[in-house]
């Protein structure tokens, strides 16, 4: 069944086309990578399937509904949850209370003191038990990356919205961070959809990738179609060597 | 139709001294993003500052505006210096707290070392012929140095040097410190300006009008809804807010009681904020 | 034990209130008992209004509209139409919920300063309107007949229940307040106070929220208008909607702590204490105002987060019980 279908969707700001007629499906239980070089329109894209913006064309069919123009909350509500290219933290509540925010208010739907098990749960997870009490505010930006992770999870989504949470960290903690969302997959089920930056990473992580080039579709295809796609290599990948060192992991 | 045009006239002429009262609100707004509380009680010391300039020391009422407006630029460097600076970055309640302890300082001072009982500046030109009314010559003069002053304001900001760092403060800040422009003194500068035209402000309407300590805030709360009207932030448009609001005023009482006017004035206000935030003149969001 | 101490801050603040409220009982004095009323009332009222502003993040300029709103509907009620005391706090109560209803509607998508902007022109407004309102006495407003009092026993008795009206309301206020900063509804307000649009992709509905939160924040409000008129015996425009009370109900969140239940009590009680002090004081009787604002200037420079907030801040081990 496909969780996701977008369809023909097109945004403008002003006289700028941010998206044009993107359009494609995302079966459930897949990682979906979608790359593209600066100010393709990606987290254009996320913005538009998470209720942020509507499109001016298209629609967006989510677990067999279509979303188009309903807001942010409603898409909560029916189970997507994203993290932020840059970090939101609630600064002046704890961790456990950002965490909480997203049990209680999104597709989880918990009660209180459920949320509460829920956030301690989830905080072990992804490695912020310690931190539990602290001012979200306090963190550094590894781990405000975590905790953005983290209040996703504990909605408990149906679909999760990746925004670069690799960018900025470094090299162990980019690892550290991919065999988490390798796990949310594996262990939890949740389909995803990544925006990132780190190559090597998308292509080691993802089932299938989608290439943005202004606002345009250009490419779909597993990492290694995408990796010998030449249009992708013109647009954007540059190097005709990059699909095998990409490949190798390097 | 006669009785009609007077009434326009006659608050199209107050419209003006409303509009750079209006316009010293919506600077500052407009360069640094704070509602001044404390705009009404300078508007008051605009007053008081021509009162005693005038029966203290002889001086001519409109060279005491002139005087009055310098005192006022200085006064609001320091006001702003005080207690603006500070939290300049700090949430907006902050900035509305800290300018409405300023109001309450002066209120504080002035009503105990002047009371609350009304002065009256001894003043009196005569009246003029304006179209086919008759108008006191001091409102008509009120309204000319009110066009002039708003005139030099916007040769000022749109030509000058410091004019155009104010411009480029008000688009975007932290761009301007990049490029090497002092912002703390700009902004100070600019809140002077700011309390600079809500004194010539003061000082002009105290040329025709009697006034306590307190009157200012009732200009205030006209500045509000004409910054609403012109746009937040667009002092050339408060010119044309505080000419609608004065041919309201001219006009309301002709239709229902003169008690009228200020709920039409506040429902306007709001709906405005909520339809067009921006202003009538403003572009759109 | 341990629901004791996450309970300190309701306790605590319950006690302040049962103190306050007991004081004049016991000592049967009359004037402590006056002075308690206006501390009691200013307590409710900034507890009140930190509903909104304290947890949700808005500020509202003009939260004075709910007080006097719920005055002009109580009195009329009593005066004019021979309502019962309790119907017509009740329906001061509502009509206030009425009113932060259907404005609040429209005027909660507006944020920061715009938002504080709007709720001052809506004070004024009102007000403006009740006072060309005829059935309310217009400009002049309106007084109760004294035989009135006599239903409650003569004026005496009377002074003597709206005190007791007024200890009741302060309470229903804390355990509302508390209520909400510790419930699920209260969280995602926290949430919207902190950045709303990250809360709403978290699933937080902001607009039900807000206006909910503006309404629970109006209503009590609107309560302590009719019964403070009720003993007032006198209401009109001016008196019922001063600018001024609105922006005290601010000052004594900030002094005690915003977002906090604690501070707000806090807050009122050191403000009134404060000023009972300035107006009897020979220096400064005639510059009360002055260090009042003088006083403010250095609470928002130095300390915004209010007395309560500082301690939070400083000591993270208090954080969790002391709200």
């Amino acid at each position: 069944m496909m969780l996701l279908q977008v369809q023909g969707v097109t945004k403008r700001f002003g006289g700028l086309q941010a998206l044009t007629q993107v359009t494609f499906d995302l079966p459930e239980g897949q990682i979906l990578g979608l790359i593209g070089p600066n100010g393709a329109g990606k987290t254009t894209l996320f913005n538009v399937i998470d209720g942020v913006y509507t499109p001016n064309e298209g629609r967006i069919i989510f677990r067999g509904k279509d979303v188009t123009g309903k807001k942010p909350y409603h898409l909560a509500k029916m189970g997507l949850a994203r993290t932020h290219q840059i970090v939101r933290p609630l600064n002046e509540l704890t961790v456990r209370e950002n965490v909480m925010v997203g049990a209680c208010f999104g597709h989880a739907n918990a009660p209180l003191n459920n949320a509460g098990r829920i956030a301690d749960e989830v905080m072990e997870f992804v490695g912020l038990s310690p931190k539990a009490e602290m001012l979200a505010g306090s963190l550094n930006v590894a781990q405000k990356k975590r905790l953005e992770m983290a209040r996703a999870l504990a909605a408990r989504p149906k679909l999760l919205l990746l925004d670069e949470v690799l960018a900025g960290l470094n090299p162990s903690e980019i690892a550290n961070m991919v065999e988490i969302v390798k796990a949310i997959r594996d262990e939890r089920g949740i389909t995803i959809i990544m925006i990132e930056h780190v190559m090597s990473a998308i292509m080691n992580v993802s089932d299938r990738i989608l290439v943005l080039d202004f606002g345009k579709l250009i490419a779909e295809g597993t990492p290694e179609e995408i990796a010998n796609n030449p249009k992708v290599i013109e647009a954007y990948l540059g190097d005709p060597k990059l699909a095998e060192r990409l490949m190798s992991g390097e | 139709m006669d009785a009609i045009l007077r009434s326009l006239i006659d608050g199209l002429l107050l419209g003006f001294v409303y509009g750079i009262a209006a316009m010293g609100l919506t600077l500052i707004w407009g360069v640094m993003n704070v509602i001044n509380l404390s705009h009404g009680s300078l508007i008051s010391l605009g007053m008081f500052s021509l009162y005693f300039l005038f029966t203290g020391l002889g001086i001519h009422p409109y060279l005491a505006v002139v005087i009055t407006a310098i005192l006022g630029l200085l006064l609001g460097i320091v006001i702003y210096a005080i207690a603006v600076h500070r939290i300049i970055n700090a949430p907006h309640l902050s900035t509305l707290l800290a300018t409405y302890s300023v109001n309450m300082i002066i209120l504080g001072i002035g009503t105990a070392i002047l009371s609350t009982s009304p002065y009256n500046v001894p003043f009196d030109l005569g009246s003029i012929k304006v179209a086919t009314s008759v108008v006191p010559t001091t409102r008509l003069i009120a309204a000319i140095v009110a066009m002039l002053v708003a005139g030099g304001l916007y040769l000022f900001l749109q030509y000058s040097r410091l004019g155009r760092y104010i411009r480029a403060v008000t688009d975007n800040r932290e761009a301007a410190e990049i490029v090497g422009i002092p912002s703390a003194q700009i902004l100070a500068f600019s809140f002077g300006l700011g309390t600079m035209l809500a004194a010539i402000s003061g000082g002009l309407i105290a040329t025709f009008f009697p006034f306590t300590i307190l009157a200012g805030g009732a200009y205030e709360l006209k500045s509000f809804v004409i910054g609403v009207l012109g746009g937040l932030g667009n002092p050339v448009g408060s010119l044309f807010g505080g000419l609608i609001l004065g041919a309201i005023e001219g006009l309301v009482p002709l239709a229902m009681p003169t008690t009228w006017t200020p709920v039409l004035e506040f429902v306007l206000f709001v709906l405005i904020l909520l339809v067009r935030p921006t202003g009538l003149f403003g572009g759109s969001e | 034990m341990k629901s004791l101490r996450q309970h300190t801050s309701l306790w605590l603040s319950l006690g302040v209130i049962v103190v306050m409220g007991a004081w004049p009982i016991i000592t049967g004095n009359a004037l402590s008992r006056e002075t308690m009323f206006t501390v009691l009332r200013s307590v409710a009222l900034a507890s009140s209004l930190n509903i909104l502003l304290g947890y949700t993040g808005y500020v509202s300029f003009g939260h004075v509209v709910f007080f006097g709103l719920g005055g002009y509907v109580g009195f009329y009620l009593i005066a004019v139409q021979g309502w019962s005391l309790w119907a017509a706090l009740l329906a001061g109560g509502v009509a206030a919920g009425l009113l932060a209803y259907l404005v609040g509607a429209a005027i909660l998508r507006l944020r920061g300063a715009y938002f504080a902007l709007a709720t001052i022109g809506i004070n004024e407004a009102v007000r403006a309107f009740i006072n060309n309102f005829d059935p309310f006495g217009g400009p002049t407003g309106m007084t109760l007949n004294f035989k009135i009092y006599k239903l409650y026993g003569g004026p005496g008795a009377a002074l003597q229940l709206a005190f007791y009206v007024m200890i009741g309301l302060t309470l229903a206020v804390v355990l509302l307040s508390y209520w909400v900063r510790t419930s699920k509804f209260g969280l995602g307000l926290l949430a919207i106070r902190e950045d709303e649009d990250a809360a709403e992709v978290m699933g937080v509905t902001a607009p039900a929220a807000k206006t909910w939160a503006f309404v629970l924040s109006a209503v009590i409000p609107g309560m302590i208008g009719a019964i403070f008129f009720f003993k007032n015996g006198t209401i009109e425009p001016g008196l019922a909607f001063p600018l001024h009370t609105s922006i005290e109900m601010i000052v004594m969140i900030m002094l005690g702590g915003q977002g906090t239940v604690l501070g707000p009590i806090l807050g009122a009680a050191g403000y009134e204490a404060l000023r009972d002090y300035l107006l009897v004081s020979p220096v400064f009787k005639n510059i009360q105002l002055a260090i009042s604002g003088i006083l403010l200037l250095i609470i928002v420079l130095f300390i915004p987060r209010g007395a309560v907030g500082w301690v939070r801040q400083r000591y993270a081990k208090v954080r969790r019980w002391l709200i």
